[in-house]
């Protein structure tokens, strides 16, 4: 690439009215914009030296047409100075700071102190460091000073009301007295002060003359009606154009003194809100339809502004977007494309002599047939559109040395992303699949690391455009690469929901299979391999275990023992010998005992199959190993059929009767406890008040009796259930929700506590005041399958909309949280050494994490796995 | 009050040690850096003070860590 110019540093600074003038190319002096016939008028805020935005019409300072003309500079003078609103500040430091008498006009600090200053300042900027925070600190100091060291002068306060008003003593100081007192102060103590003099003079914070940016920045739209709409910006500088108008006018015919102050104060009114429309204590300048103006502060701030919108976030090509939806049968490494998406997204590729005859065919195909190519490029920069080229001719001249933009086919590299980004797992790079249909297809085991799901989400694919940002997609971003979260060195991507149910199906102990099921289970995870020796005949039958098939899918010599997800935590382990087969043993790839579910392949579970197979195996066993076992599971659920309905919620009368039992017990307890507490024989509970010690009292033993409930039902709930099944193994849902259905809801609660607002002494007027009870403060004795009571309708609401709150609040402040993260640590980095600096080479940590270990490569954080060195030493 | 406390005595407050001159040297160049590009401490910071730190020293801190067992961090000491 040629580098006509290299950027040496760039100065920030501010514009003198010279400089304003001298960029200007023309003084703007009607507030008129165009004619009766529609015509630019000259000296209007649409003069044609200012540039051109409509067709036809040619720049008269520069000569090009509206496409070409980049837009040119006014100027208006105004006939009094305003103060720049987005200086105030720093024009009020200045002035507080310096000696008031028009002789001196010196930083009110003695010689010594400044030369301390300017000492400081220096070293500051040397090391890098905060310098401007001195500059502040001379500031506070200077302004404190109640005589000048210089010249003996009295200083008077002086008071700025904001937002653009300064008072000394009683009097007011005008922008003229202001800019006067600005132009006093030497450069020396300028840079004290922490102003630059060699870009910037202070009195320029005053203005005398107001930029007109070129009509390009404000263009004027026409409505169809033929009806002119001018931009806000053009709008604000007809205001500032009539006021100075009249302004002029009253002090040339010498107007009292009154009159031209108000006018004063009115050009200065449209001037700052012309810069910034959204200042405190300035009422917001407004259109005529009572919208508000967007000015030129508004212009850059915020999310859509210049900075944020435009320049940190723009639009770009090669992209695209739509619904996606799941597709089980294609690996997690790759996404399903539409054809369409395909035909309009395209990879260039060089013409080589190994591809040349292949591409010729692409050529000829064009745009319209897939897989074609929309764009030719010739090698001395000419580009062909083959939508109407002469394709045929086009492909019998290819040559060495073309770039051909072909479609994209399968097998090519794109990125895949879901908003919002939180982490580095929101965008990856998957291999194309043309499918038909009109939506992005994806694994359903990516779905937990970009949080989608399939009620109408939308995602976006890029397509990486040059050879070193395919390969750095294809060795750094795949799928595959991404399956160990670096947030807790496990996998984040793993089996999901009918997955983990599957496994648990085909695994569990008394799972057994003749000779057609288990080829035919095979076959749907497309395992081509032979069928291992049979565990046994039955009836004459040879069989096999479903541990034996699920066993097809390790490593030969994969070793591994762990609890299964359904271990109910007994005080001593009878490790193979366990009741419910929740001891997990693979003895050289071979499942012993023990069952597959959330503990062996959920992700953002331990998942401790797929965190062995990929931590010693490598990231494509480990892609192979899931995209098999997904397979798999969903092949064993729709073989052994699986299906859940609020039938599985029902418990038998007698298990009711012993729940309600459980709950008036409760409730008896609680009124007993009420009582106590009216009595005043409560004992207190150290650190809280008698009430507090009641409530408290009250939610153990309600909560208790939900417990109680809770399982008197799960006796009922055995693993011939299948929500229950769902439940244990880990795949969606918990023995709670469960419970919450089958046999009691529980107390509901608002900020933690018991329901207890609403009326005066009562949650609703139902209740006596002063009530007390379970029932009154939200206590649910109903099931969610029997159904809620009317007045348990109404709590389960109270505490329904706190959660719903809750969440929308939560996500908003983490946003914020992230953002500012996010800034605050961009420039950080790894370097070669351990070391983690910033950007200007600013250690932040002399060894990464304290222990230099990368958690997407450790142990479940840990950088040695001891249990497993042992067990591969010891043997067990 | 007359008793002295010794904060670097105490089980939360890190050994802080000051560097010599050769060790310093020899730490800024293993880094390749100056020492205004390290982390800072205020001169009046207790466990400064207690060690005899002076603004243009270089502490060592030697931390106990749950994952690595030891760490060494460094503070160039400053005004304050």
């Amino acid at each position: 690439m040629r580098i006509a110019k290299m950027i040496d540093r760039i100065d920030f600074g501010l514009m003198s009215s010279d400089d304003i003038r001298k960029m200007s190319v023309t003084k703007i002096v009607t507030a008129d914009t165009y004619d009766e016939d529609g015509y630019p008028i000259e000296g209007g805020l649409m003069d044609l030296r200012l540039g051109v935005i409509d067709p036809g019409l040619r720049c008269r300072t520069c000569g090009a047409g509206a496409r070409d003309c980049p837009g040119h500079f006014g100027h208006i003078e105004i006939a009094r100075p305003v103060v720049n609103i987005g200086y105030v500040e720093d024009i009020y430091d200045c002035l507080r700071a310096t000696c008031r008498s028009r002789t001196c006009g010196r930083i009110l600090l003695s010689d010594e102190k400044a030369t301390n200053i300017r000492k400081e300042i220096e070293s500051q900027k040397k090391e890098g460091g905060r310098w401007w925070e001195i500059s502040k600190k001379a500031i506070r100091d200077a302004s404190a000073v109640e005589t000048c060291p210089h010249c003996k002068e009295k200083k008077i306060k002086i008071k700025f009301e904001k937002p653009t008003s300064f008072n000394e003593g009683k009097n007011r100081l005008t922008p003229s007295d202001v800019r006067e007192r600005l132009e006093k102060i030497p450069n020396d103590d300028l840079l004290l002060m922490g102003i630059d003099p060699l870009v910037a003079r202070p009195e320029w914070m005053v203005l005398t003359v107001v930029p007109v940016p070129p009509v390009t920045v404000r263009p004027s739209i026409t409505i169809e009606s033929g009806v002119r709409s001018e931009d806000d910006m053009t709008h604000k500088l007809v205001d500032v154009i009539r006021i100075n108008q009249r302004l002029a006018d009253n002090i040339e015919s010498g107007a009292p003194h009154l009159i031209v102050e108000d006018l004063w104060e009115l050009l200065q009114y449209h001037v700052t809100t012309y810069i910034d429309n959204a200042v405190s204590g300035v009422p917001p300048a407004r259109h005529r339809s009572g919208r508000v103006l967007r000015t030129i502060a508004q212009r850059l701030r915020g999310k859509e502004g210049r900075f944020r919108g435009n320049l940190s976030g723009k639009r770009v090509d090669f992209s695209a977007r739509t619904v996606v939806s799941p597709d089980p049968n294609i690996s997690i490494n790759e996404i399903g494309l539409t054809e369409y998406v395909a035909k309009t997204l395209t990879v260039p590729v060089r013409v080589t002599e190994h591809n040349l005859e292949d591409l010729r065919n692409f050529v000829r195909r064009g745009p319209d047939a897939y897989p074609g190519a929309n764009y030719l490029m010739s090698p001395d920069g000419k580009r062909y559109d083959l939508r109407y080229a002469d394709r045929e001719e086009l492909a019998n001249n290819l040559e060495v040395g073309y770039r051909l933009e072909r479609h994209l086919k399968d097998g090519d590299i794109v990125l895949f992303n879901r908003q919002p980004s939180l982490h580095r797992m929101s965008i990856m790079a998957h291999e194309v699949k043309v499918l038909p249909g009109k939506t992005f297809r994806l694994n359903l085991s990516v779905c937990p690391p970009y949080n989608a799901d399939f009620d109408g989400d939308e995602m976006n694919v890029h397509v990486p455009q040059t050879e070193e940002a395919q390969a750095e997609a294809r060795i750094l971003m795949k799928v595959q690469e991404q399956i160990l979260s670096p947030r807790f060195g496990g996998p984040i991507i793993g089996g999901i929901q009918d997955h983990i149910t599957g496994a648990y199906l085909l695994t569990k102990r008394d799972t057994k299979l003749s000779r057609d099921d288990a080829q035919q289970l095979l076959a749907s995870a497309r395992m081509f391999k032979d069928l291992p020796k049979p565990a046994g005949k039955e009836d004459g039958e040879e069989y096999w275990t479903g541990k034996q098939i699920y066993s097809m899918l390790f490593p030969k010599d994969l070793n591994l023992r762990f609890k299964a997800k359904i271990c109910e935590n007994c005080a001593s382990c009878k490790k193979e010998d366990c009741e419910i087969d929740a001891y997990v043993s693979i003895k050289d790839g071979e499942l012993v005992t023990g069952v597959i579910d959330a503990r062996a392949m959920k992700a953002l579970d331990r998942c401790e199959i797929l965190d062995r197979i990929i931590k010693d195996y490598g990231t494509t066993a480990a892609k192979d190993y899931l995209d098999n076992a997904t397979k798999l599971s969903i092949a064993s659920a729709m073989k052994f059929g699986f299906t859940t309905g609020i039938d599985d919620e029902d418990i038998p009368t007698e298990a009711i009767d012993r729940i309600n039992e459980a709950i008036d017990d409760a409730k008896e307890k609680v009124k007993k406890l009420i009582e106590v507490y009216n009595a005043g024989e409560l004992e207190p509970l150290p650190g809280r008040s008698l009430h507090e010690t009641l409530e408290m009292r009250i939610m153990g033993v309600l909560a208790e009796s939900r417990d109680t409930a809770g399982s008197i039902a799960e006796k009922y709930l055995g693993l011939t259930n299948h929500a229950v099944v769902m439940a244990r193994t880990g795949a969606r849902g918990s023995m709670l929700n469960l419970t919450q259905m089958a046999a009691c809801v529980g107390q509901q609660s608002v900020r933690g506590e018991r329901i207890s607002r609403g009326y005066k002494g009562r949650t609703l007027p139902h209740f006596k005041a002063g009530d007390l009870g379970a029932d009154a403060r939200g206590f649910i004795s109903s099931s969610y399958k029997g159904g809620l009571k009317p007045l348990e309708f109404f709590f389960h609401a109270m505490g329904g909309r706190e959660g719903l709150v809750d969440t929308a609040v939560r996500t908003a402040q983490s946003g914020y949280l992230q953002r500012r993260l996010i800034n605050a640590l961009q420039d950080l980095r790894v370097e070669y050494d351990g070391t983690v600096r910033d950007d200007r080479g600013y250690i932040v940590q002399f060894v990464y994490g304290e222990d230099n270990v990368d958690p997407s490569r450790s142990e479940g954080g840990k950088s040695v796995n001891v249990k497993k060195i042992l067990s591969q030493i010891v043997g067990d | 009050m007359t008793e002295k406390w010794d904060v670097l005595g105490h089980e939360l407050v890190p050994d802080h040690k000051v560097l010599s001159k050769e060790e310093t040297k020899e730490l800024l160049k293993r880094f390749k850096i100056g020492a205004f590009q390290m982390p800072r401490i205020r001169s009046n910071d207790p466990a400064a003070m207690a060690c005899g730190a002076k603004p243009g020293d270089i502490v060592k801190i030697t931390r106990k860590s749950p994952t690595a067992g030891k760490v060494l961090a460094y503070r160039y000491v400053i005004e304050g």
